[in-house]
This record gives structure tokens, sequence and C-alpha cells, in this order.
């Protein structure tokens, strides 16, 4: 346990299929106890197979490795106890109210006052006045934070949320996030997955997947040195310059971001030969800098078409 | 993004058809769903020739070769010919030939025979002495359809069983009599038949459909997923969603009794906590195998459509609407593995019979055992992961 006391998730070589599809290939990674781990990827990536795994939802067809020091294949059991998992669909009880639901949790879970602890978490989340209103017509927020609140409730050293804040409000969103940090500063473990580029940068550490693949992972800063990616930002008169550099040597990447637009690329030299012609006119102004980590992904995401697709 | 938009706003003169356009687009979706899910589709030509078939074959209004039992206090030829007359009406089918009352009335209170035939002592030599014994034949009544052909053929028996015995006398004159006793329900009243089958009928109706779409409820609204990440075992999560329908049950079998007592003057002759305890026992075999159902359907219609090729079967081979005994072996068969079979012989006899616990060994293990059955399967069936 000396060194599990260390590691939350310790899993190698996870794979997965459904249907003669691989979901998840050959999955390897860690996530330090007290850490926000940032789950990134394209839709359909794999990562909420990841996640089922993890939890013992889905059995990988190879691969091995432990969550919070239990063997993920043979102690399922034991880690669900120590496992809070936020699914990305609503999945609590639409037609029980929010104490009820909270209730039925701390029963399952086997809280000695499972009443209190009820008590307890609907104050917490703010959701005085409200314990009896179903938890079906919560406002989307709202659900959420109930969502978190009962996968809380037990006590878990670790916590797996599925994009916990899809389709929410930045203001939702932003107290979401604010809790999630207050939770890791209490010792607990989470993983969260995302489309979000400003919530991945609110993790410790992120692991991009794409097409089951990990293409990447580490600290926001490390992930974006490690792209070896050279963006310039231009701004001015932009008016179909992104349809006349797209595909040129050394341009990987056009994206416009409102008024500028990025262009990115790996080979710092074909790039700016590239870009030379339109840097001399006037009306365009070039200023070379570090890719953002939207950048990164949007380029790990095209790259990685190309070789799996 | 105007590359997604390749062709412009629909044409005004296109909508003069839009009821037609729109209806019919709302039927290629609809046929489309219905061929994705293959159950439903196989259902769509299973129900009508499988249940045809099946119950074209096995219903029998005017049932033959009824198990019958004999007390036979007299083994003399005159009695064997009787016997054998009986049996040659196709109406009665010796199946038990015991020499003490209380055997030959427990017989017919179990339902193990419907009727039983009394040969007296001293019967060959009263006829020979020209008394004019009587031969009594009890008939269970509580069906009166499954009785009545069988009792009409009664009265036909002295001759045929005179033709093979010529030297008894004179023929016209009747050397016996039989004297029919149609028990439980002498005045063939078809609602004390009725009325104990719909106790069954009707839980096995509601109980079926309160279970079986409880798995399927949880899949469907994505609540399972959150479900099996929690720390719950499938015996748990079955326990947990039976017991409390135990309850309405329960509450439903003491409204349809008390409503046959009060309204229909039906009798209970036997205990009353006897019928409850039996009544929980079939209640739960329900729930179990409508649990069982939503463990295997993938979506609530699915589930529904399950109960309903459940349920037909139910009420026409378990004895509710057709004599039991009038169905071929295979359709017996099939009966038995139906809880509701079981169930009716336990309420036609505790209320109409006045049996106890020792008449009703044999269907309560067998409800028992469906229950378990179904149990085993459902817990084995109920997917712990995603898989």
């Amino acid at each position: 346990m000396s060194v599990s006391n260390e590691i939350a998730i310790d899993v190698k070589g996870l794979t997965k299929s459904f249907g003669g599809r691989e979901v998840v290939h050959d999955l390897s990674m860690q996530v330090k106890r007290g850490s926000i781990y940032g789950f990134l990827g394209p839709n359909g990536s794999g990562k909420t197979t990841t996640i089922r795994i993890l939890c013992g939802l889905l059995t990988p067809d190879s691969g091995e490795g432990t969550c919070l020091g239990y063997d993920i294949l043979k102690d399922a059991e034991k880690i669900k106890r120590k496992v809070g998992y936020m699914t990305q669909r609503f999945s609590l009880y639409q037609d029980l109210s929010v104490r009820e639901n909270l209730e039925f949790v701390a029963r399952l879970y086997g809280l000695a006052d499972a009443r209190g602890a009820a008590r307890d978490m609907i104050k917490r989340l703010g959701l005085s006045g409200r314990e009896e209103q179903l938890a079906g017509e919560l406002s989307g927020g709202w659900k959420q934070r109930l969502a978190l609140g009962a996968c809380t409730l037990p006590n878990p050293e670790l916590l797996l949320l599925d994009e916990p804040t899809a389709g929410v409000d930045p203001k939702a969103r932003r107290d979401f996030w604010n809790e999630i940090h207050a939770l890791a500063a209490g010792g607990l473990t989470v993983l969260v997955s995302t489309h979000y580029m400003d919530e991945a940068e609110r993790c410790h550490e992120i692991a991009y997947i794409a097409y089951g693949h990990l293409l990447a992972h580490g600290t926001v800063d490390e992930v974006i040195a490690k792209s070896a990616l050279t963006t310039y930002t231009v701004t001015g008169e932009l008016n179909g310059l992104a349809a006349q550099l797209a595909g040129k040597p050394g341009i990987d990447m056009v994206a416009p971001f409102g008024t500028s637009l990025h262009v990115s690329g790996r080979d710092v030299a074909a790039l700016e030969a590239s870009i030379a012609p339109w840097r001399e006119k006037g009306d365009l102004h070039w200023l070379k800098s570090a890719p953002s980590l939207e950048d990164v992904f949007i380029e790990l995401m095209g790259r990685s078409k190309d070789n799996f697709q | 993004m105007s590359s997604i938009r390749t062709t412009g706003p629909v044409r005004e003169i296109r909508d003069r058809f839009g009821f037609w356009r729109r209806s019919y687009a709302m039927m290629a979706k609809e046929f489309i769903q219905l061929r994705r899910d293959r159950v439903s589709f196989a259902m769509i030509v299973a129900i009508p020739v499988m249940q045809l078939l099946l119950f074209g074959y096995a219903i029998n209004t005017t049932p033959h070769h009824l198990p019958s039992a004999v007390l036979l206090q007299e083994d003399s030829d005159l009695a064997r010919s009787v016997l054998k007359a009986l049996e040659n009406t196709a109406y009665f089918r010796f199946v038990y030939e015991v020499h003490d009352v209380d055997e030959f009335d427990n017989l017919l209170k179990s339902g193990k025979v419907l009727f039983g035939v009394e040969i007296p002592r001293g019967f060959e030599r009263a006829v020979r002495r020209g008394d004019k014994p009587a031969l009594l034949v009890a008939a269970d009544a509580t069906d009166p359809v499954a009785a009545s052909s069988a009792l009409g053929a009664l009265g036909m028996i002295v001759q045929t069983a005179l033709a093979h015995d010529l030297y008894i006398g004179d023929p016209p004159a009747m050397p016996f009599e039989i004297r029919a006793h149609a028990r439980y329900n002498p005045a063939a009243e078809s609602r004390l038949n009725i009325v104990p089958g719909l106790v069954g009928t009707i839980l096995t109706m509601t109980m079926l459909i309160f279970t079986a779409l409880s798995v399927t409820r949880e899949i469907e609204r994505g609540t399972m997923e959150s479900l099996l990440s929690m720390p719950i075992k499938p015996v748990e999560v079955m326990i947990g969603k039976i017991v409390p329908y135990i309850l309405v049950g329960f509450i439903q079998a003491f409204l349809i009794v008390n409503i046959g007592v009060f309204l229909f003057g039906v009798p209970v002759l036997g205990s009353l906590f006897l019928l409850a305890a039996l009544s929980t026992l079939f209640i739960a075999a329900n729930l179990a195998i409508g649990y069982t159902f939503s463990t295997i359907a993938q979506n609530q219609l699915q589930a529904i459509q399950m109960s309903f090729m459940f349920f037909l079967p139910s009420i026409l081979l378990s004895g509710f609407m057709f004599p039991f005994a009038g169905m071929p072996a295979w359709a017996q068969y099939v009966g038995e593995c139906l809880p509701l079979t079981h169930y009716i012989r336990i309420v036609r006899a505790i209320m109409l019979k006045g049996a106890s616990m020792p008449n009703l060994r044999f269907d309560t293990l067998a409800l028992a055992a469906l229950m378990l059955v179904a149990m085993t399967i459902a817990v084995t069936r109920f997917r712990r992961t995603l898989d």
C-alpha cells in the first residue's frame, strides 16, 4: 500500500472493444492521489469507456491495474464502495425528491445516519428549502450539483466525473469547479472528462485521448511544450485568409478565434516560409505566440484522425 | 457554416401536400424503428401463429378421460363391469383405486381426481336380490363445465353394464341406480368457479406488469448506470423491487376475495389464514417471473410483450377458462409450469372445498419451485456490468 498511497489510479494496457470496434487501445495512465486529472478528447474517443472500466462497470478485454490499491479486475465490489461515479446523463431518480435521492444513496452505502447525511449534504449544496422538490424539476445546473452531492455523499476517495458540466451555464460551471477544487484540497482524487479548455486548464494534470489512444499527458504546460507547435496570431483584414493559408506546406492548422486567426505548424521554418507573402501586407498584424491548449488539441485530433481512421 | 445548407428553403407550393408529407415522414420513421426492434418484429408473427395453434389444439370444452377414483368396497364381477362401462363412456379414466373413505374424499378435495365412484359392500348380492342398490358417483363440480357432460352420460351406464352381464335378469327393470352427487357446487353456479379463478387471473396480470418494467425502466431512464456503480448486489436489487409489490398484491387479493364473498356470495370454507399465506406465495412467484422478464427484455415494450405472451397461456391453459383435465397431455404439462394453474387449484380448493394444507401440498411446492426457478434466472441474468 506504500506506493498506492501516492497513486490513486494505476492502469496498464487497457483495451476494450465493442462489436469488433476497438474503443480503448492499450491505454496506460497514472493518477496521483489528491490531484484533479482532466480527461480530454473528441466525442467517441473512449473517455466514458475508460471511466466505466475504472469503476468496474465494464471489464476490459485485456490490461490490468489498480484503482485505490484494489485490482480493477477482481475487486470491483471494493472499488465501488470508495468511488463516486457521476454519469454523463443525469442518473438520479427524476421522480424522487432531492432528499429522497440523497437518502437512497446514503442507505446503499450503509451510512450510519442516512437522514442526517442527506440533510447535511442538502445544506452544503445550498439546496435548503428545495429538499422536497423532485429531482427531475431542477434546472440543469442544480441537477449537476445534486448529482455531485450524491456521489460525494459516501465520502469516496476517488471521484469519476463524466462530462459533469455539459450544458451548464458559466456561473454554475465555475461554482462546480470551485467545489471540485475544494474537494481535491481535502484529499479527494478527481478524474474528470470535459470538452471545455478552460476546465482543462483548471486540472493539475491532463490526458488527451483520441480514437482510444492516449496521445498526450502531463500538466497543461508540459502538454503545450511537448506539442512543439508554433502559432502565429493574425489580426486585421482576414477576409478569405483562412482558406488561402489552409493546406500550404508547414501549416498544420488554421483556426479562427473571433477577430483573429491562429496559424500553427510543427515545422517552424516551413510555416514561416509559407506565411511570408502575407506578412508583407500592411493590413495584417502577425504575432508569434505560444499555442493555446485548444490549438494543441485540435492539431492532435487532426493528426490522430490521419493515423487511426 | 454555409456549406451545411445545400438547398434553399422548401418551396411554398409543396406545402399543399404538407399534411401527407408529414404523415408519411412519421410513418416511415415508425416502420424503421419497428424493423430495428427484432423482438417486437418476431412477436408480430409469433403471437398470432403460436397462440392460435397452441390453443386451437389444447382447448376442449367437452373433456374426456377425466381422472377418477374408485372406492372399491367389493371386488365383484359386476363391480368390474360397471367400472368398465364407465370407462367406455370415454368420460372417465380411473387413476386411483382406494379402499378408505377418507382417502377417497382427500383425492377429490385436492383436485387429483374430478370424479369418485363408490361401489358399496354387498353390491352384487343386492343386485341379484333385486334390492336396487345405489351406486354413488361423486363429482367435483367446482368447474361445472368439466363435470356436466360426464354426469349427463351416467344415465346410459346401467344399460351398458347390463349388456355385458345378461344373466342378471330382466333389463327393463333397473337392477341398481346411480346416484350422482355434485360436490362443492351442487347448483352448478359458474360464478362459484369463476370468482376464485379471477383472484389468480387478476393477480397474474397486475403483478407481472409491475415488475416486468422495473429493470428495463431503470435502463431506459439511465439510472441503471449509477445504480450499478454503487455497492448493491443483484439479489438485493431483486428483493428491493419485489417486496413492495407483495404488499400491493396482497391488498388486491384482499379486495377481490371480499367482493367475491360479499357481492357474489362465494363461500370461504377453508382457512382464511392459509388462503392469505398461499396467495402471498403466488404473488411472489408472479413478481419473480415479471422481474425475470425485465432482466431479459431490452426495453419496456419488449417487457410488456413478454408479459402478454405469458399471460395468455396462463388464462387459457391454467384451468381458469377451460377444464384443465380436458386438455391433451402436452398442454397439461405446459399448464403445470404456470403458477396460475396451481394457484387456481389452491383457491378453489380452499374457498369451495374447505381444503387444508395436506390436500394442497403438491401445488404449494410447485408454486415455490416455480418462484425459485424464476428468481435464480433473474439473479443470474441480471448484469452487474454494462458489457
